[in-house]
């Protein structure tokens, strides 16, 4: 009956981003001027959950022992798509829908053959993809706007409360986990995944569907990352290709990815705690303003917190006795 | 059970990588209900077999038939499927993943397209059970558990999928004596059970208490197939070796300068339960080499000589004096003057798209700059002395490194180690896969160095090298250096038969 510790050792890094962001949302709450309110935790969780789809999306990929520099710019490019295409009419509204999380589904397949037909290494492949799906981007919205006929209150049953106060953002986040994350990670598949990110060479001798698995992973990243942008849609009710957001957005998966207990060596982790990593970087950054800390420390203080955490991540190093495995 | 039915039969199959010949036509007759023992120094042609068995790679002729009918295997799966499960030497386990994921990690067991959990911790408990290691937790990470376990768990994996052949490509090389005389008693049930099984093993005990039936493989063929017992220890040694060697290498020097201050002395040197309590001295101007079967403590020996390894117990002294010799930095030092040729020149040799006279200066670069800055010219006549006296073939200086054959490349190596002027010279198996002539330039060059003064140690995996290369042998077996052998001891059944851990030939040291 040692069930519980494997549990436990299983899902640890999971655990400490939960606990990270129970410590800086509590922080974050109790000195918020409103305090513990709706209202309060609506906003942080309209925010949190827009990072947390993005982190999702870097974690498939990093499973792999990969890493996806394309995910910003695939969520700057759905919120484009939407903003042209989430029109007021019921068939227009779904649509729209369906074509936003087809164009991120088709950027991370286009990344996924890249890398594994292409021979590419991913971080170049999605260097180079993430430009493009940029430059489309600016070619669907060269200045910020929206489509004369948006389903504006559509988006509003997305970004609002729910009975008692739940923030609907939250229950969207919990139903794509439900849908996506978690029946992958049970599937052979997604075994095959994590078997990839921790030992290619093992899991092509024993016969798991290495390809399959890598381009599943791609697929999903760019799906994931869709529905980020389909959320960003939601809450600004505009398009706008912003370089600031793709770069900002792609950094903050990693960093969340991180924190979320994902080893970015690959092979394990989960994308719950990269939801948490996600959470808890976001709780962060927004300690400051409610101690009234100027904005301009934001980044200094974040970066700290997350060095901090990274490094215990490292910690394992210390122990290694034969010095060529370091370089390993 | 009659055993006039082959289970499975191997006629006239031969592999070919380039033009060099890694089997020629074997035949090979497995029975089942029996151990079969494949018996071969290394490259004789052992790997390659049970490759061609497992579906990893493909022969060039010849045929195999399974229970009578021809067979294919087009990939490892494949010949999972016709039921032959290979062991292979390497783990082929997954370390993050649990045990009972690895156990099933091919055909996990799903119920509506997702993986069965509590199905799959029955099967893989059955699975351990039937290898005998129920007492490994299945939720465990494969990386929390030691070399041992994990052994077990790779023979639980290759059972869950029900085969009729299991081939264990050494696959008691990593496990000590206890462990192993568990996986021989499994192998006795399995065999009991009807299953065929292909042991290939460089422990002689080990095949004389398990197998059936012994196939002796040399330089690609088979040259002897004979029921257990049949022949003697003696006998198969020298099945195993029957080859000739020419007279590449340069004569020994008649007897050795006595009495001189050693340059290199270990004692009890000890890490990591890899090395236990080596102990050596090598004299200015001597050539010792290391012998033994592959992977039984000489790498790691050479490493924590140049100070790779940390927590290295026991005292090493260079010169008479005691040193704590804690990074290659510092092992090649003026103080020390270490050199370490490596065991693979693309990763830890050699910076392969830099260009050769880069590669050549590196190790020796305090030498050809003042005070920081690079005399250039220095540095030139540095390079073209190393391409002179190693006979270094290439077009121009500036090209990269990786243009090179792998002889002219190996040279390189050695020539950056010598531009330092090194007195300690540790080589690390330093001919493998270089032609022939790049190899007697090589002894020669080793000679050499030696009779200027420089203390070498040499280990090889070709016994011929040692033979005739040397002027003392230290054969290692588990981390411990088993036997001496000097000047005209060095033979190769004394080499094998020490490296064996066997009596054969002489009385062993101790």
């Amino acid at each position: 009956m040692r069930d519980w510790r494997f549990w436990l050792a299983e899902n640890r890094g999971t655990l400490v981003a939960l606990a990270i962001f129970l410590v800086m949302f509590t922080i974050y709450v109790s000195n918020h001027p409103a305090g513990f309110t709706a209202n309060v935790v609506n906003t942080a969780a309209n925010k949190g959950v827009l990072l947390a789809l993005v982190a999702m999306a870097q974690t498939m990929v990093v499973l792999t022992s990969g890493i996806d520099l394309s995910v910003g710019t695939i969520f700057v490019l759905c919120n484009c798509v939407a903003s042209h295409l989430l029109l007021v009419s019921p068939l227009g509204t779904i649509f729209g829908l369906l074509v936003t999380l087809a164009v991120g589904a088709l950027c991370g397949a286009i990344n996924g053959v890249l890398v594994i037909f292409g021979r590419l290494q991913p971080i170049v492949a999605t260097i180079a993809t993430g430009a493009v799906y940029y430059g489309l981007a600016l070619w669907l919205r060269p200045d910020p706007g929206v489509a004369d006929d948006f389903n504006g209150d559509f988006c509003d049953l997305f970004t609002g409360k729910l009975a008692f106060g739940v923030p609907a953002s939250l229950v969207a986040l919990t139903g794509v986990v439900l849908i996506v994350w978690a029946p992958f990670s049970r599937s052979a598949l997604g075994r095959a995944a994590y078997a990839v990110g921790s030992s290619e060479l093992s899991a092509y001798m024993s016969g798991a569907p290495v390809k399959a698995a890598k381009f599943s992973v791609y697929v999903l990243a760019g799906l994931l990352a869709g529905i980020g942008g389909l959320y960003l849609t939601f809450l600004t009710q505009s398009g706008e290709a912003s370089s600031a957001n793709a770069s900002s957005y792609t950094l903050f998966s990693i960093a969340s990815v991180v924190l979320g207990g994902v080893s970015l060596f690959g092979g394990s982790g989960s994308a719950i705690g990269a939801i948490f990593g996600a959470l808890a970087f976001r709780a962060i950054g927004d300690l400051l303003f409610v101690f009234n800390i100027e904005p301009l420390w934001q980044p200094l203080f974040q970066g700290v917190v997350l060095l901090a955490s990274v490094s215990i991540g490292a910690a394992r190093l210390v122990g290694v006795r034969n010095r060529l495995e370091l370089f390993g | 059970m009659h055993a006039a039915s082959p289970l499975f039969a191997m006629e006239g199959v031969s592999k070919f990588y380039g033009g060099v010949r890694a089997l020629e036509k074997a035949d090979l007759v497995v029975l089942p209900g029996r151990v079969h023992a494949i018996l071969g120094e290394n490259g004789a042609g052992k790997s390659t077999l049970i490759k061609i068995m497992a579906g990893v790679v493909a022969p060039d002729e010849g045929r195999m038939t399974l229970s009578g009918e021809t067979v294919a295997f087009a990939s490892p799966v494949a010949a999972q499927a016709a039921g032959i499960s290979c062991i292979f030497q390497e783990l082929s386990l997954i370390p993050d993943l649990s045990v009972a994921d690895n156990i099933l990690i091919n055909a996990p067991p799903t119920r509506l397209g997702l993986i069965d959990r509590a199905r799959q911790r029955e099967l893989a408990e059955a699975a351990l059970a039937k290898a005998g290691a129920s007492d490994i937790h299945p939720r465990t990470p494969v990386k929390d558990l030691p070399l041992s376990r994990r052994q077990l768990v790779e023979i639980a994996k290759a059972l869950a999928r029900e085969p009729r052949i299991l081939i264990l490509d050494e696959a008691t090389s990593a496990l000590a004596a206890a462990d192993v005389a568990q996986v021989l008693n499994l192998l006795g049930r399995l065999r009991d059970e009807g299953l065929a099984l292909l042991y290939i093993s460089h422990r002689m005990h080990e095949i004389a208490e398990i197998a059936d039936d012994c196939t002796i493989f040399r330089n690609g063929r088979n040259v002897a197939s004979f029921k257990a017992g049949d022949k003697n220890d003696d006998e198969i040694v020298e099945l195993m070796i029957g080859r000739e060697y020419h007279s590449v290498f340069p004569p020994k020097p008649a007897s050795r300068p006595d009495g001189e201050r050693p340059a290199l002395e270990v004692k009890d040197l000890a890490w990591n339960n890899r090395l236990k309590g080596i102990s050596l001295t090598v004299g200015a101007g001597e050539i010792v080499g290391l012998g033994g079967l592959d992977g039984q403590g000489q790498r790691d020996l050479l490493l924590a000589l140049f100070g790779a390894l940390r927590g290295v117990a026991g005292e090493i002294r260079v010169g008479g004096e005691a040193v704590n010799v804690t990074s290659p930095r510092r092992a090649k030092s003026a103080a020390f003057g270490m050199a370490l040729i490596p065991e693979d020149r693309k990763t830890e040799g050699l910076m392969l798209p830099m260009s050769i006279g880069d590669n050549l200066t590196f190790a020796a670069l305090d030498r050809v700059s003042r005070s920081g800055v690079l005399d250039a010219r220095a540095e030139r006549a540095m390079i073209e002395r190393s391409v002179q006296s190693l006979s270094i073939k290439i077009s121009r200086a500036e090209a990269p490194v990786a243009s090179l054959s792998g002889g002219n490349q190996q040279k390189v190596v050695i020539g950056k180690w010598l531009a330092a002027g090194p007195r300690i010279i540790l080589l690390n198996d330093p001919t493998r896969g270089i032609d022939v002539g790049t190899k007697q330039e090589i002894y020669g060059l080793l000679r050499r160095l030696a009779d200027s003064g420089a203390a070498i140690v040499f280990y090889s995996t070709d016994y011929a090298e040692l033979i005739g290369c040397c002027d003392r042998v230290l054969v290692l077996y588990d981390g411990a250096v088993k036997r001496v052998l000097i000047g005209d001891e060095i033979t190769e059944k004394a080499l094998i038969a020490s490296a064996l851990n066997l009596g054969v030939g002489t009385e062993a040291v101790e």
